[in-house]
Order: structure tokens, then C-alpha cells, then sequence
């Protein structure tokens, strides 16, 4: 059977002033029916831009989409935004990062649940919609469900409001739910409870979840597969095994030797990376991730002057990246062993 | 809602209380802080001629001997139950609500006020219909086709309708549909009541002039709200739900932008209905503006105290009924 959704070549660009930004240049992933993705990146690697892309929410602007993006086998990229618009909320549904932002403070909650439910079901009734609200208010652990349906969200707090819009975004059934990083503006305590009900909403619905965040440690706990993105393309790409396992890409290092974890010793020290994210208009040559990588002197100079493919490591782990296996192996374990290499990137 | 309504009827009854106060004290207290004496004070509500009994008489009519609260006192009540004013011959009494009575004019102020009304009223309300229609409607479309011809060209329109002043257009109105090509000549007040058509037909000017100066206005301001608004989060909430363009536009992202409009448009309404000064002198239509015109150009001071009150009434009224429509509408504003 077919994957639910496949996104093949992906590329979102968005013409400006400062010339062409390529927010998503390349992207290439699959999510299969109940599995989860987790899409890793720092701001700006075009996460959020591709989830908009796949929900069809560029609509309108500037964006220029090209390649495929196929869900169900039906292809999104170009189709009649009415159609797109009949999947949006639908089949697909889509959880924000700001649930306190992303409801409408004028209205009741239980009408915003009830708006995405009935235009999606034409033939229900409003106390039919009601119910339904009530129903998953209930199923995502809003107490008094049937009281609070009346609620406006300037009444609830952050983890309730996230509750709510996780509600409204399984109304109806979706077989995927994009969650662009829903946990971000919450407290760390809020966060799990709210992890922890994706999960089990997951496997109470069957969903096929995309989780977008910056956080490994979220992906670690939801995610089957993992896609790390840099600078609008694919860095590395594999199961969460492969990813937690064995990382092939430097910048995967960069993000895993940045996390603290309880199972290594406390005297070992968490390795920024160094620089900032690149600007998307004027993308460094060669390898995207070059001038910020330890290792790019260890290529030959063909991380400045080639983009490296993206090559299977092990079947279905892929990464992009010119250091060889051999390398590779070597590095990872000189870095989860604690020593950090010493900076031997050329001064710029 | 009904404690948060009484509270800001409370509250309105207070406000007005103290703006009586102030307006009681600049033309009772400040002049003695300017030097005047109670004799000089007395002789500007006497009228023409002054005669030296008329204004000793009018010194103990109101009280300008007694303690400033007695004094405010005496205003106040003449307010309620009315009061009478004059000697002998000139003796007139002012019916409640007196608010004063205008010894140049030989009559109280009141009546004189409220018959200039529904000239304002009339010029005011068709004014705000068309404004509001105009405004929003021009503003919500150059916000979604931002950039366009339409916003461009609106835009710079509206530019130069906040620009210029009523009295340059209006006299430009009146010369191009009443003179040269006269569709609506011999703009004159008509009463409702007696001829609707004329009364419509003759308000087309002084409304469009009075409207367009708004219209520019509001128009800027939708537009700007709506750009805003369209960016917010919510409003990507609401598509993502798969809404279709029209409910986001006008359900989720109009509401939002048209909430602070509310906030403007009753304080441009309430200041209007106190008098549209420039509106109504250039189509001599005589409403508040003219009678405050008027009053002010005679030193007429009971007069002027009696319609800075009244406009002040409205300016309260309009404020407490845009807090309650505000609060209908947001309703973080409930509490």
C-alpha cells in the first residue's frame, strides 16, 4: 500500500525585494498511515513552510511551489485550491504553535470546533456539531466539557487553549495531522500532557502525524521516522533508530551533542553549534551546513564547492553529506565519547 | 452584563456631573481669577443696556453673592424644576430642563437649542450611514487587493480627503451640483416630518461633503486594521479549518479589524451631533454648529454654557454606548 503522504522534490520559493528566498529547495519524505514523522531544523530550515505547503496555506501568497506533494495518491501541487481547501481540515488537519494566538478571541470555543466540524459535514445539525464538540473537548481532557463548550480562550490557559486546537483539528477524523510545534509556547510541565495526548489521540484515531519542532527531545518520544532539515533541504533522514542510533550528518551531531541527557555524565559538556542559520536568499555554496561544520575540512574542499546528494547510509537512512562512512563512524563516537574536535574550520 | 451596563450608567451620570462643574466653573470662577468683579460678572447676563438695579437684581438672581456651592447649587436645580429670570416686565420664567436663559435673545435657552436638533441630528446620522458604508466597504477591498490600481487610486483619494477641509469642498459642491448644474439647488433645512424627500434630497450635499471627510478617514483605517488583522494567527487558524475565503474574510477577519472602529466611531458621532460646525455654517444649515456660532459671535453666555452641556451629554451618551457595544463584541471586555 502506498504511503498516505509523499512529498517528492518539494521546493517553496518566495520571490522578495532581496531577491529569490528558497525557503523549502528539494524536500523529499514519506509518512505511512498511524506512523509518525518528526521534521528536527532551527529556525529557518523551512519546517514550517513545508507543512504550510502541504496543507495548501501559501494559497494567496507569493510562494512558488513546485514538485509533488501526494496525499492519499492525489496530488496537491497545482490541484483547484476548492478541492485543497475541501481536504484542509478535513483529511488534513493542522495543530499551531501559539495556541494563544490561534484562536479567535471573539468567539466561543465551542463554536469555532463546531465552524471546522460543519464544513466538513454539510449534513449535520448544530446540536449535532454541539454534541460532537462536546464530545472531543471531552477526549482531549478539557474538565466539565459540557459547560466550558461556552467558553471564550481568553478564559482558558495555554495547555487548554492547545487542547482546544487539537480538538478542533480532529473534528474530522484527519488521516494526517500536521503539529507545527506545539509544545513551543508552553510550560515544560504542560508540554509532556500534551505530547502525551498526540500520542494517545494518535492511537485512539489511527492519524498519520507529522511533528515539527526544534526540540530532539519530542521527536525522540513521538516520532517513528525523522527528517532533519538545514536550510530549506534534507541534512539527514531515517528512522528514529538510525537518527538516535547511528547519525550520519554533522549538523544531526550539532543538534544530539546540544541535548542534555540523563544517561551521559554530567561533566559532559553540551557542544553549541557554532554560527547561525544561513540566509535563505544568498544559500552558502556547496554543503549549506559548511560553514558552520567542524568537519568540512575534512571533505578535500568539496563541501564548499559541491552540494553533497543525499545517499543512503544503511537502506532508508539517508544523509547528505561528503564526509565518508568511514569518517563518519569515527567522528560520531570521538563526539558521544565527550571529545569535542578541535575547530578546524578555515578562518572566513 | 446588565451590573457592567448600570455601572457605566453610573458612571456616565458622574462624568456628567463634573463637566457641569467644570463648565459652571469657567464662566463663574475663572473670570474672577481674571479680575472680574461680581458687578462685571452680573453684567454679561443682563443684556443690552445694563441698567445699575437690572444688574444688582441679577447679582441676587444668581446668587453671585453666595458661596460658589449655593451658586452651583442654583444652576443645578434650574436644570431640574427651572427658574425665573428678569424683573417687572422682563420677568420670564425658564421651564426645566432650564438651562439658563439668554437675556439677549429674551428667551430660554432650551427651547432655542433643541429646535436646532434635528438639523444636526439629520445631517449627522445620514453623514455616519454614508461614511461607515463607504469607508469600510473601500478599505476592506484595498486591504485584500493591496497594491493594486483600486488601492492605489482609493488610497490617494482618501489621502486627500482627510486633507481637505469641509469648507473647500463643500463650497466646491455647492458651486458644481447647485449652481452650475443644479441637481440638488436651494439647500435649505426640511423637516422630516413634513417633506422626506426634500429633507433627503436637500441633506445629498452636506452629507456627501460631511461623509467624504469620515469615509477617507475610515477607509485608512479598515484597511489598516484589515491588513493586521489578516496576518494574525487566527486567521490562519481559520483556513486551515478549510473555510472558504469569504467566511475567513468576513466572519473571522472583518470582526476583528471593525472592533476598534467602534471605539472611533462613537467618539466622531457623539462630537458630531454636538454640532457639525464647518458643515452646517457652509450650507447654512442651522443646527448646534450655527447656534454655537451664533452664540459664541453674540457673547451669548448662558447660550454657550447651555450647548457645550448638551454636547457634552452626547459625547457621554455616545461613549457609554460604545463601551457596551464593545463589550458585545470583544468579549475579553466582559467582566
Amino acid at each position: 500500500m502506498a504511503p498516505l503522504l509523499e512529498v517528492q522534490d518539494l521546493r517553496i520559493h518566495f520571490p522578495t525585494d532581496d531577491g529569490l528566498v528558497k525557503s523549502v529547495d528539494g524536500v523529499t519524505f514519506s509518512v505511512e498511515r498511524g506512523s509518525t514523522l518528526g521534521i528536527v531544523g532551527e529556525s529557518g530550515s523551512g519546517k514550517s513552510v513545508t507543512s504550510l505547503g502541504i496543507m495548501g496555506l501559501h494559497q494567496g501568497t507569493s510562494a512558488r511551489i513546485t514538485g509533488e506533494i501526494k496525499l492519499d495518491g492525489e496530488e496537491l501541487v497545482g490541484a483547484d485550491p476548492d478541492r485543497v481547501r475541501e481536504l484542509r481540515g478535513g483529511k488534513m488537519a493542522m495543530i499551531f504553535q501559539d495556541p494563544l494566538s490561534a484562536l479567535h478571541p471573539y468567539f466561543k470555543i465551542g463554536d469555532q470546533i463546531t465552524e471546522a466540524y460543519r464544513i466538513h459535514q454539510p449534513g449535520a445539525t448544530k446540536k449535532q456539531a454541539r454534541q460532537r464538540a462536546i464530545d472531543l473537548l471531552g477526549r482531549v481532557g478539557i474538565s466539565r466539557p459540557s459547560v466550558q463548550v461556552d467558553s471564550y480562550p481568553h478564559q482558558f490557559s495555554g495547555g487548554m487553549r492547545q487542547r482546544v486546537m487539537i480538538a478542533m483539528a480532529l473534528s474530522n477524523d484527519p488521516e494526517l495531522l500536521i503539529a507545527d510545534e506545539p509544545t513551543t509556547a508552553l510550560d515544560v510541565t504542560v508540554q509532556a500532557q500534551i505530547l502525551d495526548l498526540i500520542r494517545d489521540l494518535q492511537s485512539e484515531f489511527g492519524s498519520a502525524v507529522i511533528i515539527i519542532t526544534h526540540d530532539l527531545g519530542v521527536v525522540a518520544e513521538l516520532a517513528d521516522d525523522i527528517l532533519v532539515m538545514y536550510a530549506g533541504r534534507v541534512a539527514e533522514y531515517g528512522t528514529a533508530l538510525d537518527i538516535f542510533g547511528q547519525p550520519s550528518h554533522p549538523y544531526t551531531w550539532g543538534l544530539l551533542a546540544s541535548m542534555p541527557r540523563i544517561d551521559r555524565a554530567r561533566t559532559t559538556r553540551l557542544v553549541p553549534i557554532p554560527g547561525t542559520p544561513p540566509s535563505l536568499i544568498q544559500v552558502p555554496s556547496g554543503c549549506p551546513f559548511h560553514p558552520r561544520c567542524r568537519y568540512a575540512s575534512q571533505t578535500g574542499g568539496r563541501s564548499q564547492s559541491e552540494v553533497p546528494p543525499l545517499r543512503e547510509v544503511t537502506p532508508g537512512h539517508l544523509s547528505a553529506c561528503h564526509l565518508t562512512a568511514a569518517q563518519r563512524t569515527e567522528f560520531w563516537a570521538e563526539l558521544s565519547a565527550g571529545k569535542v574536535r578541535e575547530d578546524t574550520r578555515e578562518p572566513a | 452584563m446588565i451590573s457592567f451596563i448600570i455601572r457605566r450608567l453610573i458612571a456616565a451620570v458622574f462624568l456628567l456631573i463634573i463637566v457641569s462643574m467644570v463648565v459652571f466653573g469657567i464662566f463663574f470662577i475663572l473670570p474672577r481669577w481674571g479680575g472680574q468683579t461680581t458687578y462685571g460678572l452680573a453684567t454679561e447676563y443682563v443684556g443690552r443696556n445694563p441698567t445699575r438695579s437690572a444688574v444688582l437684581q441679577m447679582i441676587d438672581q444668581l446668587g453671585l453673592n453666595k458661596p460658589l456651592y449655593l451658586q452651583y447649587w442654583a444652576y443645578l436645580k434650574a436644570i431640574v424644576v427651572g427658574g425665573h429670570y428678569g424683573t417687572g416686565v422682563n420677568s420670564a420664567y425658564c421651564p426645566p430642563p432650564c438651562f439658563g436663559y439668554s437675556f439677549k435673545n429674551q428667551q430660554p435657552v432650551w427651547p432655542a437649542m433643541v429646535s436646532d436638533i434635528p438639523v444636526t441630528l439629520s445631517l449627522a446620522i445620514g453623514a455616519a450611514i454614508i461614511w461607515l458604508i463607504a469607508g469600510i466597504g473601500i478599505g476592506v477591498v484595498s486591504a485584500l487587493k493591496r497594491g493594486s490600481i483600486f488601492d492605489r487610486f482609493s488610497m490617494t483619494i482618501a489621502l486627500a480627503g482627510v486633507s481637505l477641509p469641509i469648507f473647500f469642498t463643500g463650497l466646491i459642491a455647492l458651486e458644481l451640483f447647485s449652481y452650475k448644474w443644479p441637481i440638488f439647488p436651494n439647500v435649505q433645512f426640511v423637516p422630516f416630518t413634513e417633506n422626506p424627500a426634500l429633507w433627503a434630497r436637500n441633506l445629498v450635499l452636506p452629507w456627501v461633503t460631511l461623509a467624504f471627510l469620515y469615509a477617507a478617514l475610515y477607509a485608512r483605517l479598515t484597511r489598516a486594521g484589515m491588513l493586521e488583522t489578516m496576518g494574525e494567527d487566527y486567521i490562519r487558524t481559520a483556513r486551515a479549518k478549510g473555510l472558504p475565503e469569504r467566511t475567513v474574510i468576513f466572519k473571522h477577519g472583518l470582526r476583528a479589524a471593525l472592533t476598534p472602529i467602534i471605539t472611533i466611531f462613537g467618539m466622531d458621532l457623539g462630537l458630531l451631533l454636538g454640532g457639525a460646525l464647518l458643515t452646517e455654517y457652509t450650507f447654512s444649515l442651522h443646527g448646534l454648529g450655527l447656534f454655537t456660532i451664533e452664540a459664541v459671535q453674540n457673547q451669548d453666555f448662558p447660550e454657550i454654557m447651555g450647548v457645550v452641556m448638551l454636547a457634552a451629554f452626547f459625547v457621554v451618551i455616545a461613549n457609554l454606548v460604545v463601551d457596551i457595544v464593545y463589550a458585545v463584541a470583544d468579549p475579553r471586555v466582559r467582566y
